[in-house]
């Protein structure tokens, strides 16, 4: 019982920083086709922000919130700079763009800051464990899990009820046809990669809580994870997003008990050769997302 | 079998190869003779991502991981037998006893590579778009996972030695100009053709009956021989080296350069390599003597990297298409006059992204 409980506390936690990754990335790729390589350093920007401002006085609280902030201005730059200029072209030479923006984002970090890990502060509560009906789980994991509970529900309630979310729905299935209709199509895409920063920011805090220190190329492993939960998911539907970031969680977490030790490394390998069979089996992700018209 | 075109395309693309090797040899520094090696073997690499990423207009990012697995695979079938004790002491007892020839090695190693491809890409060539793009990507970062932790073969993530050095210039030009000839050869042979219509057209092609599937499989197999036989080269050339060398940053690069130069066409993969590293080792010298005069605090590192991003974000606003957009090299006509009596310049077709598709733009 308790290991099981062990399991889902671990799978939630994990899961709900995945879904939060995996809808940052998902609602950018939703309305523009953009896949966005720069969406890792999003979270090396955060924690960078959290080393930079770390000597001051300010409370931890003000300083997340800066971090996320940061986050969130970089997105919106990636708009600017990796987007706007290549937009009328093609998928790929957006798709390109973005991973040169990444890496120029990552070797500034190299080049101003170091190649070497930078502590970041951390609040105490992070280090602390707690104990759940006999399960002992850090007090960050059951901290992700409210984080992602909270803000997944704030989401999904802006993107279903207030106009800027209905704007941003119907732009996500029909651009073209949502300009008509007088959707500002700049303040859309402003706006979906503004909320991608807020994901990667808020989920950078708890990403950076578990090693304490932030490199110049912490944004992969992160990036990775995004973009194999979309794929699993379906790369246009915001649900699946979610889904395939828990459905990851719970892959990664079910071989960590499954793989005897010296398999555990290659992990990795192990999880993308389930996805490869989820795609055989769903070419298009367990989410089909909303219909179209043909647009690639 | 190729019309006048293509072999005029061919003749200019191995001239610049065949100059390399002249002057190289002319001069007779060593430096340069290192550079025009590193040179070639970047060439074969770019030309063989070409053939499946400019003819299916697939991104693909698993490219250098099959470099690697061509580089592994011929070295631990050319490490001399008394230096695999200490090379890789936990080998297999089947291939430690074995001491191939580095240029057998080199070939098998393309053919391991290619197997490698041919097993795991097949599932993957039916996605398309950003899904296979994500996909390669993974597939990547997973080939690296396995070269890191597979320490019998690969030595872990330390540094594997002991190769013999085989790879002289002149091997590594032939190589070069052998995967040009094989790439342009690909372009035009029937399952290229058929490849370049679902580039352009996916739902046409498929609705005239061409096996989208099977046709990128093909060039995504044949794509890794090249990259394999590249990573074996550049592991008889540089001797030593650890999974960290066929990862992203070497990704970058060769992605750099063919995009600089233009995905569609082998003209663009050709000059893009050439172009990126005159370019490099311009910055790289400036970067050393950054280091050695000591004006920073620390070592400066990446800013030829950053150097190279923003060349591409500025081809991409430019010329989306790269420099040799659609028409390879031999095709252009520079100076000939238009029915108008108004010379063109060296493209006279329309400009075309890789992968265009006009009937609705994510863009306004």
């Amino acid at each position: 019982m308790t290991a099981a409980l062990q399991f889902v506390v671990d799978v939630l936690s994990l899961g709900g920083a995945y879904a939060m990754m995996a809808l940052g990335l998902v609602i950018v790729y939703g309305i523009l086709r953009l896949v966005n390589f720069a969406y890792g350093e999003l979270i090396m920007v955060a924690g960078y922000t959290l080393y930079l401002i770390g000597g001051s006085a300010l409370p931890w609280l003000v300083m997340a919130a800066v971090a996320v902030l940061a986050a969130i201005a970089t997105g919106i730059m990636t708009d600017y700079v990796a987007f706007r200029p290549v937009r009328a072209k093609s998928v790929t030479a957006v798709l390109i763009t973005s991973f040169a923006f990444s890496t120029l984002l990552q070797n500034a970090a190299l080049l101003f800051i170091s190649p070497r890990p930078r502590n970041v502060p951390l609040p105490e509560i992070f280090s602390d464990t707690i104990q759940i009906w006999g399960v002992i789980t850090p007090v960050r994991n059951v901290l992700t899990i409210v984080a992602a509970a909270v803000l997944l529900s704030v989401f999904a309630l802006v993107m279903k009820r207030t106009m800027l979310g209905i704007a941003m729905r119907a732009a996500a299935s029909q651009f073209t046809m949502a300009r008509m209709l007088g959707v500002p199509a700049n303040l859309v895409i402003s706006t979906a990669f503004a909320i991608s920063g807020l994901m990667a920011g808020v989920v950078a805090l708890f990403w950076l809580g578990r090693s304490g220190a932030v490199v110049p190329g912490i944004g992969l492993e992160p990036l990775l994870v995004a973009f194999i939960a979309t794929v699993i998911g379906g790369m246009r539907s915001l649900q699946g997003a979610v889904l395939g970031g828990f459905l990851l969680a719970f892959i990664d977490t079910g071989l960590n008990h499954a793989l005897p030790q010296n398999l555990l490394q290659f992990r990795d390998a192990f999880t993308f050769s389930l996805v490869i069979l989820i795609l055989l089996w769903r070419p298009e992700g367990l989410m089909r997302g909303p219909a179209t018209g043909q647009r690639t | 079998m190729l019309d006048r075109k293509t072999l005029l395309t061919l003749a200019l693309l191995l001239l610049p190869v065949a100059l390399l090797v002249l002057g190289a040899e002319q001069l007779g520094v060593r430096v340069l003779e290192r550079i025009a090696i590193n040179l070639c073997i970047s060439l074969t690499l770019v030309v063989g991502l070409q053939v499946f990423m400019g003819n299916s207009g697939i991104l693909s990012f698993a490219h250098i991981g099959f470099m690697g697995v061509g580089a592994y695979a011929s070295a631990v079938l050319s490490i001399p037998v008394q230096m695999k004790g200490m090379a890789l002491p936990d080998l297999y007892a089947a291939v430690a006893g074995l001491q191939l020839s580095p240029y057998l090695a080199i070939a098998i190693g393309g053919l391991v590579a290619a197997t490698v491809a041919a097993l795991v890409s097949y599932p993957l060539m039916r996605l398309s778009d950003a899904a296979a793009v994500i996909t390669s990507f993974a597939l990547l970062v997973v080939l690296h996972t396995v070269m890191l932790h597979w320490s019998e073969v690969t030595n872990g993530p330390r540094t594997l030695f002991g190769l013999p050095k085989a790879t002289d210039l002149h091997l590594a030009a032939g190589v070069a100009a052998g995967a040009i000839v094989i790439a342009l050869l690909f372009k035009e042979s029937r399952t290229g053709i058929l490849l370049r219509a679902s580039r352009d057209d996916e739902i046409a092609a498929a609705a005239m009956g061409v096996d989208i599937a099977k046709a990128r499989w093909r060039a995504f197999v044949l794509s890794a021989l090249i990259a394999g036989v590249a990573g074996g080269l550049w592991g008889h050339f540089i001797t030593s080296f650890s999974p960290r060398a066929f990862f992203l940053k070497e990704t970058f690069v060769i992605l750099g350069m063919l995009v600089i130069g233009g995905a569609s066409t082998v003209s663009g993969a050709v000059f893009g390599a050439l172009l990126v590293t005159f370019a490099f080792e311009g910055l790289r010298t400036v970067e050393a003597s950054l280091n050695r005069a000591q004006i920073f605090a620390e070592q400066v590192v990446g800013l030829t990297e950053v150097a190279l991003a923003l060349a591409m974000i500025g081809i991409l606003i430019l010329r989306p298409g790269g420099l040799f957009a659609t028409a390879e090299i031999g095709a252009a006509r520079p100076f000939r006059s238009t029915a108008d009596g108004v010379s063109r310049p060296i493209r006279s077709t329309p400009e075309e992204p890789i992968r265009s598709n006009p009937t609705e733009k994510a863009s306004p």
